[in-house]
């Protein structure tokens, strides 16, 4: 392979790795606060253990997210650094103040870990308070540079690259900045709620299991399926937004992500399928009729172009129309799924079948594969452009030859450690089971 | 002062409070590793127990200085990056196994063994990776081929000065973890690891000085530029030296219980003498980032860039001092916390 597709497929795993363990580090702490309120209200204590538990869980991955997000910090230095030379003159503020938010988050979290019980209880929940406001304000800002890179603003550019007219507010509060962010972070916390929500109903299909564990792992599942269910909802609907972003700043990904060739009012939406370039169109999909353009402008006659607008090598790959199916039908079923079990539950009053339980088990795994699917989709649809339409990935890649060898070495890492680190959660959780810290407190 | 100026003595502090905070992060996992199975356990626990709340902030720290680098010095990364990529992209592979381990160490005690081991020997392995960027800057191991800059590896392997620049990494990296460990144990009243630590302060210092400068005397003959600098800032490195000389006779006072050494004096001294000394060695590199291919001028962003950044520096830093204060006072200071078994 040759060295740009390299550093690419380097930076791009890299970043596929960090997001799994960023994405629980942004929503667990939010998880932990609503436990601790709950416990600070209904005075249960078995909110307070919920709180305890996750907090155990949410340090063993704490360590890879930010092992991890040092990879990527200095990665992409590395491998890209005509990226990072323009990132240093127009929007190095992001990336300073993300430091900050980490250094709270780093703070408080070993103040709520190893001090918790020295601390009374409203210092506790400062402390928490601080850790989710660190996680996401650091969320928000690695997205403000991600948002840039779609819809560059704040400087110019000279024919022979040189930066001028910098303005670094216009770069910062550049025109996807607002719907990226709130993006982002509402998946994060979706797709943590809906993980709890698996784990929750693994326990619940358990044969043997006491009636307290029930109790504990049915909370534990009512404030999931609550939360999930709202940010599962919020996200669709700034996902609208998202596509109009889209629509007004970046059409060409748009097309992409629909597989639209030619230009035209009343588009269709293309659901499932593949984009095949032959035919021009989307084969095997379902077309909902007028769906593109009611999506892109909230009304039927709305124009959006098409692929053909540009020349086919300023295309990016046409498999991203997949990546965009897979985040968007994944995050339909989940409101499905939510809505559904929360209505089992106070409309019929029943408990879940197993087969809900057993959907609510995949429901977790399905939130972050849509993350994967939504980031891949984002930076592989900005192809082939880093900066769009300022700088291209080839030019901003580095030219170095040892990015083989790092690639290889990296990937080893990364497998090694999704191993590690589930074994070390089982390993930990089957030696401490709920159980063992329910019958402790009946003691 | 001048902007660019301004921004090299704001990483370069940068860099002093991370090499602190890495020794003394580096150096506990070592000390851990070393007394971890022996009868001298409670100095393996003095170490762990210092490391478990800090290595995250330290952490960060890491990740403050090198983005800064790019971000202060944007013109500079198309250099630094190709030429280290490899020393660094090792050095932060290996951060990742060791900040993973450590951590899964609490939580899978059957595997302590192991991720002691771990633990230990990149504590060694990181910090001498991580110097030995510094000869690189010195001159002599960039080539360009077709205006493409390449790390000569064959040199800078063989060349003497990367192994005394990293037995001088090593060196110091023991006796700042050690002299503080020292001090910690002390606040924990564990007199036992205190004695250990005072035993390794004692030969480990005098050693780190007499490598410090015999490395200089390694330096590649590209280097005399530096070399010629840094004699003519001779003052400050005999003040480092001093304050040297004072922190190692702190630790030979006999106290009125008969303990000997004022482990904190100490301590402060020994700081002030790195702080003196990085300094001191940052005047003398410049102007250049890596001699010659690049100097802090070339390198920097635009000064009204770098003056937002400075606001942002003094927002954050502002709204984390309490923070950082009440940190202290819960795990440097609360004895429940020091002293729990
Ligand atoms: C649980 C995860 C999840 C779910 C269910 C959705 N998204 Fe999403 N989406 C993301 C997670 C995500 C993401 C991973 O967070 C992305 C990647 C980059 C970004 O800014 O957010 C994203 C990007 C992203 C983009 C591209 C933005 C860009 O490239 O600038 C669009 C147009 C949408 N989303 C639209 C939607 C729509 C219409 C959804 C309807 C249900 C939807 N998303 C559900
Ligand atoms: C939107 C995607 C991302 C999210 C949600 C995210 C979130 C997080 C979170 C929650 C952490 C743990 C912070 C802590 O506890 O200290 C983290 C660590 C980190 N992330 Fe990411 N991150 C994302 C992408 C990136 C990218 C693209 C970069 C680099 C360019 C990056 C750089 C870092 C760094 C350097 C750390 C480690 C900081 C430390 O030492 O504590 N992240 N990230
Ligand atoms: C964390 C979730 C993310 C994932 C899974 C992800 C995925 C990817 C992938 C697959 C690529 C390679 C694209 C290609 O070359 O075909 C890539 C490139 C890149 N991404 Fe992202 N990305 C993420 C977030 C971010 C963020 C937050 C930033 C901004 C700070 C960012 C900046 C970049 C850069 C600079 C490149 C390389 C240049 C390029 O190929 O355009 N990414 N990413």
């Amino acid at each position: 392979m040759d060295i740009v597709v390299m550093a690419r497929a380097l930076f791009g795993t890299s970043l596929g790795f960090h997001i799994i363990y960023a994405t629980i580090g942004v929503g667990l702490p939010v998880m932990i606060i609503i436990a601790e309120v709950l416990h600070f209200i209904k005075k249960d204590p078995d909110y307070a253990l919920m709180a305890k538990r996750w907090t155990k869980g949410f340090a063993i991955l704490l360590a890879v997210s930010i092992a991890s997000g040092t990879i990527v910090g200095v990665m992409i230095s590395l491998l890209f650094p005509d990226f990072m030379e323009i990132v240093g003159q127009v929007i190095a503020l992001p990336f300073q103040m993300e430091i900050f938010a980490f250094l709270i988050e780093a703070v408080f979290m070993s103040i709520y870990l190893y001090a918790a019980d020295r601390l009374p209880p409203t210092l506790r929940l400062v402390s928490i308070i601080s850790v989710a406001l660190g996680a996401t304000a650091s969320a928000i800002l690695i997205t403000d540079v991600h948002a840039w890179m779609n819809t560059p603003a704040g400087f110019n550019i000279t024919p022979d690259g040189e930066v001028t007219d910098v303005n670094t507010w216009a770069a910062f509060f550049n025109p996807s900045f607002g719907v990226t962010a709130i993006h982002v972070t509402l998946s994060a916390y979706m797709t943590v709620a809906f993980l709890v929500a698996s784990i929750a109903a693994l326990r619940l299909m358990r044969r043997k299991i006491t009636k307290a564990e029930r109790a504990y792992h049915k909370k534990a599942l009512t404030i999931a399926l609550y939360f999930g269910a709202l940010m599962s909802l919020a996200t669709a609907i700034n996902g609208h937004e998202t596509a109009q972003m889209l629509h007004e700043y970046n059409p060409r990904k748009l097309a992409a992500a629909e597989g639209l060739f030619e230009t035209q009012r009343y588009a269709p939406l293309s659901v499932g399928g593949y984009t095949s370039l032959e035919d021009q169109r989307v084969k095997y999909a379902v077309e909902i009729p007028y769906g593109l353009s009611f999506l892109a402008g909230d009304r039927l006659d709305t124009e959006v172009m098409g692929l053909n607008e540009w020349p086919e090598e300023l295309w990016p790959p046409l498999y991203v129309h997949i990546l965009f199916n897979v985040m968007v039908g994944i995050g339909t079923v989940l409101i499905l799924i939510a809505f559904i079990a929360l209505f089992w539950k106070h409309v019929l009053k029943k408990e879940f079948p197993s087969w809900l339980l057993a959907t609510l088990v995949v429901s977790g795994p399905l939130a972050m594969l849509a993350i994967e699917a939504g980031w891949c989709f984002s930076c592989i649809g900005r192809q082939p452009w880093t900066i769009n339409e300022v700088l291209r990935t080839d030019e901003a890649a580095t030219k170095s030859n040892s990015v083989g060898f790092l690639f290889y070495l990296f990937m080893t890492l990364y497998i090694t450690l999704l191993f590690v680190t589930g074994f070390v959660m089982r390993y930990y959780f089957k030696r401490n089971p709920v159980r063992k810290d329910l019958d402790a407190r009946e003691a | 002062m001048e902007a660019s100026t301004l921004a090299i003595t704001i990483l370069w502090s940068l860099l002093f409070v991370y090499s602190i905070l890495g020794s003394l992060d580096f150096g506990a996992g070592f000390w851990g590793m070393i007394y971890g199975k022996n009868e001298e356990k409670s100095a393996s626990q003095i170490a762990n127990r210092f490391l478990s709340p800090t290595w995250e902030v330290t952490n960060v720290f890491l990740v403050i200085f090198v983005v800064s680098v790019v971000t202060f010095f944007p013109f500079a990364t198309t250099l630094l990056s190709n030429v280290l990529l490899v020393p660094v992209g090792l050095g932060v592979l290996l951060l990742t196994i060791r900040t993973t381990f450590m951590v899964f160490q609490h939580h899978a005690d059957r595997y302590k063994d192991l991720l002691r081991l771990t633990s230990g020997f990149t504590g060694l392995i990181i910090p001498a990776l991580l110097v030995s960027i510094l000869p690189i800057t010195l001159g002599g191991f960039v080539s360009f081929e077709n205006d493409y800059p390449r790390l000569q590896y064959g040199e800078l392997l063989t060349h003497p000065t990367l192994y005394m620049h990293i037995l001088f990494g090593l060196s110091t990296e023991l006796f700042i973890s050690a002299i503080f460990l020292m001090d910690y144990a002390k606040e924990a009243e564990d007199w036992n690891a205190y004695d250990t630590f005072r035993k390794h302060s004692l030969w480990l210092g005098p050693v780190s000085i007499a490598i410090a400068m015999l490395t200089i005397g390694t330096f590649p003959g590209e280097a005399s530029w530096i070399v010629d600098n840094i004699q003519e800032h001779w003052v400050a490195f005999g003040l480092s030296l001093l304050f040297f000389i004072i922190g190692y006779a702190f630790l030979f006072i006999r106290k009125k219980d008969g303990r000997r050494g004022l482990a904190r004096p100490a301590v402060i001294m020994v700081g002030l003498q790195y702080a003196v000394a990085i300094y001191a060695y940052g005047a003398a590199h410049l102007p250049y980032l890596i001699y010659p291919d690049i100097t802090i001028a070339e390198g920097f962003t635009n000064p009204d860039t770098f003056y937002q950044m400075l606001i942002v520096y003094a927002v954050g830093f502002g709204i984390l001092i309490p923070a950082f204060f009440l940190f202290w006072r819960l795990f440097l200071k609360d004895r429940r916390y020091l002293k729990q078994e």
